[in-house]
């Protein structure tokens, strides 16, 4: 028994596998029953509803109408890839997507060398630098919203304040479509960057040290040392990162939520979603919507997956 | 990394660090001083200092209003709501996940590569994608803002996140005890439960926290599967109405939402190393 136990896993040839011990098989049965209703219940609170959402994508079907719930095979589809609603709120989330990513990679790497290399405060620093990602959305998202208003806010005092009067007190943030998408992206910045500077952490410490050292030595100045040696060797994190990241602000909805409720062309996507489903109970469309946003996070993930050669096995989720 | 940092740039780094910590704190302590504001200083920046920042005059009227005032009545039972869906999914969650992921980092049996795929996979779903096939089914078989309404959605939240988290986890631990206690003519499972799961405990107990943040933040499945019965908090924030029609709910929301920061900012003061530990295991190759 101890010889079969001792074979590791790896090492099993299949013809050994065709004649697997009991103990192998009792491992095997056993697996399945600890991992099972895992499995199970992740596939039956997941996948069963993409399934039935791209079942009723196919239907014109409003809830409050059921008898006049029809088959119109793809036509929601055509319906809202039409619509110039649906593609202005496509605009916004690509905005907001990629504004929001760099900053968080600047800012992201930024912190995450600092926190590499500092030597006081470490523990606080680290620390303070995770209250964000812990806080409730929502909570930041009115936050900013207050911070921003003119009655409530200081925005608009300190801006004043700085600019030694250049900035009018009375500015309105959330007045046109740029400057509320501005304040929504702050925040979403403010929110998640130290997710990201965390993750950038992690791949800072598999950076050999030696190696930056040697560059020092040979005389590569900052600048070179960082793009030559850090980077490339803390790509697999960096990439991981940027997909966690990127599949993450595609979601957005809080905080636009929250600050505009989709006022001035600031509706995203899933906005747009939950708007057809719950205020308008448009079903059918509402599901093809839902359908489509998820299909722009699979060529996402995919391009990221097949372009990038992210290794997604051997690295995991936050 | 430089072995002996000069004092130059150690204290170059501690005012950026010190830059990054204001930058970090302000909209913390932004939220507090506008829910310790009065409804007069609210609108009135000459009764405030630091450029209408904190309020001359603390007051906790807004308090008063969200656990005893007008706005308790949406307050208390959303607060009770967010504090029961979150403990009961996160306390599914991380059980059937630490089967799971004992079994995955453990036992040899085909399919453990798609069990972890499947996770990865699913806690990239757009969430909202969920709520409208959801929305069609809770309306129909009366689950729509009820408790187990909230719940069983919450479980596509925390269930994939907490196998992932658990399984990088376990693959830590020193597992050479446990065979000791097999050689010792333990099964398995006596193994697993009497040598396994005291080690595991550390990790469990990180997993539990990190699931609980997902579920508490959660907004997209509490404000579109629920109407008031099973409202959560983030959701109570958004339909909050002040003392009275004319009065905007700004001081009340912020005292609400003051009350459901300080549990999150104290687990992270606590726990800040398990948290990023559990955050980054697993997500760099180690």
């Amino acid at each position: 028994m101890s010889t079969v136990a001792e074979t590791t896993k790896a090492d099993l040839t299949s013809e050994e596998q065709a004649h697997l011990s009991d103990r192998a098989k009792g491992e095997r049965n056993l697996g399945w029953r600890l991992a099972g209703p895992a499995f199970i219940v992740m596939l039956l609170v997941t996948l069963y509803p993409i399934g039935y959402a791209v079942y009723l994508s196919l239907f014109n079907y409003r809830l409050t109408d059921p008898a006049g719930k029809k088959m119109v095979w793809l036509q929601n589809y055509i319906t809202a890839l039409s619509d110039p609603l649906f593609w202005q709120a496509f605009v916004t989330t690509l905005v907001i997507v990629i504004v929001t990513l760099v900053f968080e990679l600047i800012l992201g790497m930024a912190i995450a060398m600092v926190m590499h290399r500092v030597v006081w405060p470490r523990r606080t620093l680290r620390t303070v630098v995770l209250i964000p990602y812990a806080i409730v959305t929502v909570v930041s998202g009115f936050s900013w919203l207050y911070a921003a208003q003119i009655d409530t806010g200081f925005f608009n005092h300190w801006l004043h304040f700085l600019t030694f009067g250049g900035f009018s007190e009375n500015f309105n943030w959330f007045g046109g479509r740029w400057s509320s998408l501005t304040i929504i992206c702050l925040s979403e910045i403010w929110k998640t960057t130290p997710f990201m500077s965390l993750l950038l952490l992690a791949g800072l410490a598999q950076v050999d040290s030696a190696q930056e050292e040697a560059a020092k030595v040979d005389g590569a100045t900052w600048m070179q040392r960082f793009t030559k040696v850090i980077l490339p060797n803390m790509k697999a994190a960096l990439m991981v990162a940027l997909l966690f990241r990127t599949l993450d602000a595609v979601r957005i909805y809080d905080n636009p939520y929250v600050m505009t409720g989709g006022a001035n062309k600031t509706q995203t996507l899933s906005m747009l979603v939950g708007t057809e489903t719950v205020s308008r109970v448009e079903i059918g469309m509402g599901s093809a919507l839902a359908v489509i946003l998820f299909l722009i996070v699979l060529i996402i993930a995919f391009i990221f997956v097949k372009l990038f050669k992210v290794d997604l096995t051997t690295s995991g989720r936050s | 990394m430089e072995t002996n940092i000069s004092t130059k740039a150690k204290n170059g780094l501690g005012v950026v660090s010190i830059v990054i910590m204001i930058w970090t704190v302000i909209p913390l302590l932004w939220i507090l001083a506008t829910s310790l504001k009065s409804d007069a200083a609210l609108g009135d920046s000459s009764k405030n200092v630091l450029g209408n920042f904190w309020p001359k005059d603390i007051s906790w009227d807004n308090y008063k209003l969200i656990f005893s005032g007008g706005a308790s009545d949406l307050f208390m039972p959303a607060l009770w709501h967010s504090i029961i869906v979150c403990v009961v999914s996160t306390v599914i969650s991380v059980v059937l996940a630490t089967f799971c992921a004992y079994a995955i980092s453990r036992l040899d049996f085909p399919g453990k590569k798609l069990i972890l795929t499947t996770a990865l996979a699913v806690s990239f779903f757009p969430v909202i994608a969920m709520v409208t096939p959801l929305f069609n089914l809770w309306r129909q078989i009366g689950l729509f803002d009820t408790l187990p309404g909230l719940i069983i959605p919450y479980l596509a939240l925390t269930l994939p996140l907490s196998i992932w988290i658990l399984s990088a986890f376990f693959q830590q631990i020193p597992w050479e005890m446990e065979q000791a206690a097999q050689v010792d003519g333990a099964t398995s499972w006596q193994a697993f439960v009497k040598v396994v799961a005291p080690l595991a405990a550390p990790g469990v107990f990180t997993t539990a926290i990190i699931a609980f943040f997902t579920a508490w933040n959660d907004f997209v499945f509490s404000s579109n599967l629920t109407a008031q019965h099973a409202q959560t908090v983030p959701a109570a924030l958004s339909f909050f109405t002040g003392a009275s029609q004319f009065v905007q709910p700004t001081g009340a929301i912020c005292a609400a939402a003051v009350v459901v920061t300080i549990p999150v900012v104290i687990l992270v003061l606590v726990f800040q190393k398990r948290i990023v530990a559990g955050l980054t295991s697993g997500a760099v190759k180690g």
